[in-house]
């Protein structure tokens, strides 16, 4: 892997909860244009890992790199600034807003401002049921709405990466498929894609590398076509598998 | 007639009861915090438009275009540099930040200006628009009330309709999500309370024109602004109008029925009884979150 094609790297970082350490010197490198998933079970240190490239954690020592600028310490909406969008966990809908408020909303920043009207159009021709629904209040679309709400939002601000945290959650899966489809024709478009999933499978599948996280550490990475299932699964539930099956 | 006199003031004067709660009202919805200094805050804008009005020699216009200046400078400061520094510490801290906001601004006016009753000296006071055998509107009154519509439109119109507004909103929906939006929400408070203090302001004037006041006013009229809040539902601003009406109302029909001694109690009664059978408001819906 060559460095001017790495788009984002995380170099040893390590994140507290008070007394509790989430993740112990986890390193992950992303490559521009490509589709990285993370998976992970339950409280691995998914969400962290995620929350804390975001700046909405602080991380007590390691590294954030993107575009070659060290973003670690800046305040949350100045990352957004920089080009990182993320559809969070439970799609965080604006529930007061109207779906097409929610959607300018995620053309906030200065650069998205001047084209919002054409990135209306894009997130609308993505997924059209948002159309219809433009004029009512997010807090009245169904969960999968809402997913493709979050995922729409965070691509209207023209983002260089998106971060996409359980958007299969509690979710139906002809809905899923049809989300996931919706991933691959945004990342043809040029944009890098980091998904965080806890379905091995689906995961591998949707992905072109993929990193294993247990109790806070990578335990496994790999070209996703390349790793095997059944292996991912025991990185994935680690020595406690046998309690789980 | 007197009953239609006393219904038609109450309404009129429901609009300056909406004015003053309204900044009080837009600072609780989207930062969820209980301005204890807002009547305080409201009447050094009356101070200061009072000063202003005697510099430009009566010209109330140009005093409360100084005034807003001059109040939206303190509200960012206040805002900046005290408050958003304690919002996210719990509860209480914000709460004690304002109360201190509060005893010091009351005490400042009162070394400034001493413990006299003021006014600002205006001609609307003795005009009647309207005259008939029935009844007769105040030139003074009708003012309130238009500048209340007007002001209560022209805030939905930015909520609504500007990015300014739409970031305010989604800040008091979901701050983290607001974040990620890449929205500076500590910066977007100050913004508020900035806005809060343009309304502040007017209401100051309005106040100013229609009363005398002590240094030591502001507390009366916070107890106004909460009535008017708690009746007409919290960060709800059609809710305020209405809310400002229904306390207008109330007031000056206990005046009527039993008394002037009476008008505020009456007011406060009915506050206690649509707090029993409608905590949320009158128009907000009950959770939603």
């Amino acid at each position: 892997m060559t460095n001017d094609n790495v788009l984002l790297a995380i170099d040893k970082l390590n994140v507290h909860y008070r007394q509790f350490q989430a993740l112990y010197d986890v390193s992950v490198k992303i490559k521009k244009g490509s589709i990285v998933s993370i998976i992970g079970s339950n409280g691995a240190g998914k969400s962290t890992l995620l929350n804390t490239i975001l700046g909405i954690n602080r991380p007590t020592s390691g590294s954030v790199t993107f575009m070659d600028q060290r973003i670690d310490g800046l305040p949350t909406n100045r990352i957004a600034a920089k080009g990182l969008s993320m559809s969070p966990e439970g799609s965080r809908v604006f529930p007061n807003l109207t779906v097409k408020e929610n959607l300018l909303m995620g053309a906030y920043i200065p650069q998205a401002r001047k084209n919002k009207e054409a990135m209306l159009e894009k997130a609308y021709d993505l997924f059209p049921v948002l159309k219809e629904k433009s004029k009512q209040e997010a807090n009245y679309l169904s969960g999968g709405q809402r997913q493709m709400l979050a995922i729409a939002r965070a691509i209207m601000a023209g983002p260089k990466i998106l971060f996409c945290d359980e958007i299969s959650l509690g979710l139906a899966p002809v809905v899923i498929k049809d989300i996931y489809k919706k991933i691959q024709e945004i990342n043809d478009e040029g944009i890098t894609i980091v998904l965080i999933e806890q379905d091995v499978k689906r995961s591998l599948k949707y992905s072109d590398y993929s990193y294993v996280i247990l109790k806070g550490n990578i335990v496994m990475e790999g070209k996703s076509s390349e790793l095997p299932v059944e292996e991912v699964t025991d990185a994935y539930f680690g020595e406690n598998k046998y309690a789980i099956y | 007639m007197q009953i239609i006199q006393s219904l038609l003031n109450g309404i009129l004067l429901g609009g300056l009861y909406a004015m003053v709660a309204l900044g009080m009202s837009l600072v609780f919805g989207i930062m969820k915090l209980t301005n204890i200094a807002h009547g305080d805050l409201i009447i050094v804008a009356t101070y200061i438009c009072m000063v202003m009005a005697v510099q430009f020699s009566g010209n109330l216009l140009l005093a409360v275009l100084i005034t807003i200046c001059f109040m939206m400078l303190i509200g960012f400061l206040l805002q900046t540099f005290l408050i958003n520094k304690v919002l996210d510490k719990g509860p209480e801290p914000p709460l004690l930040v304002t109360f201190g906001i509060s005893i010091t601004l009351s005490n400042i006016l009162l070394l400034v200006f001493g413990a006299d009753a003021r006014y600002i000296p205006n001609t609307l006071k003795t005009i009647n628009i309207v005259n008939t055998e029935h009844f007769s509107i105040s030139a003074i009154y009708l003012l309130n009330f238009i500048v209340a519509i007007v002001v209560i439109c022209t805030l939905h119109y930015i909520m609504k309709n500007t990015f300014f507004g739409r970031s305010i909103r989604a800040t008091a929906d979901d701050v983290t999500t607001a974040e990620l939006m890449g929205v500076n929400t500590k910066r977007i408070y100050s913004y508020t309370m900035c806005l809060a203090m343009v309304i502040s302001s007017i209401a100051g004037l309005l106040v100013g024109m229609n009363y005398t006041y002590y240094p030591s006013t502001g507390t009366e009229y916070l107890i106004y602004a909460f009535g008017v809040v708690v009746i007409g539902g919290m960060g709800n601003q059609m809710g305020i109008l209405l809310g400002g009406i229904i306390l207008g109302i109330a007031q000056l029909m206990g005046a009527y029925f039993f008394g002037t001694g009476y008008q505020l109690l009456a007011g406060y009664l009915v506050l206690l009884i649509i707090l029993t059978i409608r905590p949320q408001g009158i128009l907000s819906k009950a959770t939603r979150r």
